[in-house]
């Protein structure tokens, strides 16, 4: 008797609550740093997600604002949206972030488009962050990025790699891809290449030591990536890039992301914290690749066939 | 508007009130446009928020952030003086180069101070709820550093700059050494200016590579904001019309932000704010226009 009275109040609140749910609408605010197409896209792709997740019309309050590129708005921006206490604030790149990080103590605050959370000291850690925070990174996943080489060349032993040795973005790069390699039983061949004129001489380093060459996302290396790809047509090894643009330039294949995409993966996380998770138990996520850029004139060039299922799957095919 | 943003907005208004503090006494005390300011508000942060990163105490590290910013008012000023370059385009030189130099002197394009200590920390354990202890801190700073500011150019040395401003000529004919006054003055100008990027940098947890863009745009209209309600000789009032000016300026952009009901865009945030501006600056101006008017018709009517 006791028992079924709890049941039944408890399923009654719970109907209670459930149709006070839905009958508020959500609140979301979002911000960026600049309007861009990039990050344009990704706010985009966040009112997408809610969407189809039945946060549209009625059942939403999304707001969107610019700091025109400068970080003064952006701070005022924060303090504003903190203020207006939505559900969720999301914010997209770094100095948006670090302002609405600073701003919201307990409102959740979702980053995107942040390329390294950690440096930005946005969230003290990837896995169950803690506090009020979380959210999307786009650093380059470089462990697609090997796993796409690997498909070309299943008995893939040795990746070659030019760089630049001066470059923060691509020593850190490097080091992210060495740890990835060891897992996978790869061996990391590196060459340094201080300016674009020794690119050339950096590549040839590699010839013979490995099967693979991969150019990070170095300045340096893809000013002068014609270079590479001269070497690997010459001594017939594929060249592959850590973005889509270089496949363009010659580079076989490339896995890179769309932000659109990039805002879905946004949007779930946001989808997440509305329907009662705390922000702080959700894992930081790194942005997973949609694109995949090939380019089979070139493969033919370096010798090498590019297989079925990445032909398939391939989101632009270059033909030049 | 919620009291949160708010308060929000009027400790960014303090800070930035000390920019136009910084702008005021190029523009108006020595007739230097200087725009040297958006390099140095940078500058001041990067300093600043490198040498805090490193563990370097913060009110030292704001110490150093500060001179190195004056430091730039230095550059600008000697290569007006020294080699006969227009006053505006020096600024500009020094201005561009400092992007670079900020870049170089922080390794990257951010750093973070979230979890740093920074000047507030000693205050963090008073119990008093972080955005009304961050106002308070900004807003001593700002009204300090203005009273300073008075009183300096109360002095001697102080009205020796002001007569260079007015008058160069007729200063150096009266025992006055010009240059020296014009370096103190854009030293003084951009160590206010870096001061504030370093409070910025601590009070919203970052310094940035780009953060400096528009600074003398913003200064600027609190100056002449604050001149325009103000009409009045005493330096004093002048100076903490500088504060003033900056709060109203934040509050038009405040109001900008909040005007998404009335059918405007994330995009238009940057003309609303100069029509907002501009209405303040007319508004004394037409309001003391009918009034002249008024009292004529009064006259007329005796």
């Amino acid at each position: 008797m006791k028992l079924s009275s709890i049941f039944k109040s408890a399923i009654i609140s719970t109907l209670i609550l459930s149709g006070s749910l839905q009958a508020k609408p959500v609140y979301v605010a979002v911000t960026a740093i600049v309007e861009h197409p990039a990050l344009d896209a990704v706010r985009d792709g966040i009112k997408q997600t809610l969407k189809e997740n039945g946060y549209s019309g009625d059942q939403l309050k999304f707001t969107y604002q610019s700091a025109q590129g400068k970080p003064d708005i952006a701070a005022q921006i924060a303090r504003k949206m903190v203020g207006d206490e939505p559900d969720v604030i999301v914010a997209i790149a770094t100095p948006s972030a670090q302002a609405a990080v600073v701003a919201s103590d307990t409102i959740p605050v979702v980053f995107s488009a942040v390329t390294d959370p950690l440096a930005a000291k946005l969230i003290p850690r990837l896995i169950q962050p803690g506090g009020n925070v979380t959210g999307l990174s786009d650093m380059a996943n470089v462990k697609e990025h090997l796993a796409l080489i690997k498909e070309f060349l299943p008995n893939l032993k040795a990746v070659g790699i030019p760089y630049n040795p001066g470059e923060s973005n691509s020593v850190s790069m490097l080091a992210a891809i060495k740890v990835e390699a060891a897992k996978m039983g790869i061996k990391i061949v590196e060459s340094a290449a201080p300016k674009s004129s020794d690119v050339m001489i950096a590549t040839k380093q590699l010839v013979g030591k490995v099967d693979a060459i991969y150019c990070p996302i170095d300045n340096t290396i893809i000013s002068a990536v014609e270079a590479v790809i001269r070497v690997g047509i010459d001594a017939q090894i594929p060249v592959f890039a850590g973005d889509t643009d270089t496949v363009a330039r010659g580079a076989v294949a490339a896995v890179g992301y769309d932000y659109f995409d990039l805002g879905r993966q946004t949007g779930d996380i946001v989808v997440r914290i509305l329907k009662g998770e705390k922000p702080g138990s959700i894992d930081v996520k790194m942005a997973k690749g949609t694109n995949l850029f090939v380019n089979p004139k070139m493969a033919a060039l370096m010798g090498i066939k590019i297989p079925e299922a990445v032909l398939a799957r391939a989101t632009k095919i270059i033909e030049k | 508007m919620s009291l949160y943003a708010f308060l929000g907005t009027l400790e960014i208004a303090f800070i930035y009130g000390l920019v136009a503090m910084g702008v005021y006494l190029t523009f108006r005390i020595l007739d230097f446009p200087d725009l040297t300011v958006d390099g140095s508000f940078t500058l001041g942060a990067a300093v600043t928020a490198t040498l805090i990163v490193a563990g370097i105490n913060p009110y030292l590290s704001t110490l150093f952030g500060t001179l190195a910013a004056a430091c730039a008012g230095i550059v600008t000023a000697w290569l007006n003086l020294r080699f006969n370059i227009l006053h505006l385009l020096a600024s500009i030189l020094t201005m561009t180069a400092l992007y670079t130099i900020n870049l170089r002197i922080m390794g990257k394009p951010n750093i973070a101070l979230i979890m740093e200590p920074t000047m507030l920390s000693p205050f963090e354990g008073l119990g008093i709820p972080a955005m009304y202890m961050k106002l308070i801190f900004v807003a001593v700073c700002s009204v300090i550093g203005g009273l300073l500011l008075a009183w300096f150019l109360y002095t001697q040395y102080g009205l020796a700059m002001r007569a260079v401003g007015s008058n160069k000529r007729m200063a150096q004919a009266n025992g006055i050494v010009v240059n020296q006054k014009v370096y103190v003055g854009l030293a003084l100008s951009n160590g206010l200016v870096g001061l504030a990027g370093a409070l910025f940098a601590q009070t919203n947890g970052f310094a940035d590579s780009t953060m400096g863009i528009g600074t003398i745009v913003v200064g600027l209209a609190a100056v002449i904001i604050g001149e325009s309600l103000f009409a009045t000789r005493s330096i004093l009032v002048i100076v903490m019309g500088c504060i003033v000016g900056s709060i109203l300026y934040r509050l038009a952009v405040s109001m900008a932000l909040n005007a998404d009901f009335l059918g405007f865009q994330a995009s238009d945030l940057n003309l609303l704010t100069a029509v907002l501006v501009t209405l303040s600056l007319v508004f004394p101006k037409l309001r003391s226009e009918w009034k002249a008017k008024k009292a004529k018709q009064k006259g007329r009517e005796v």
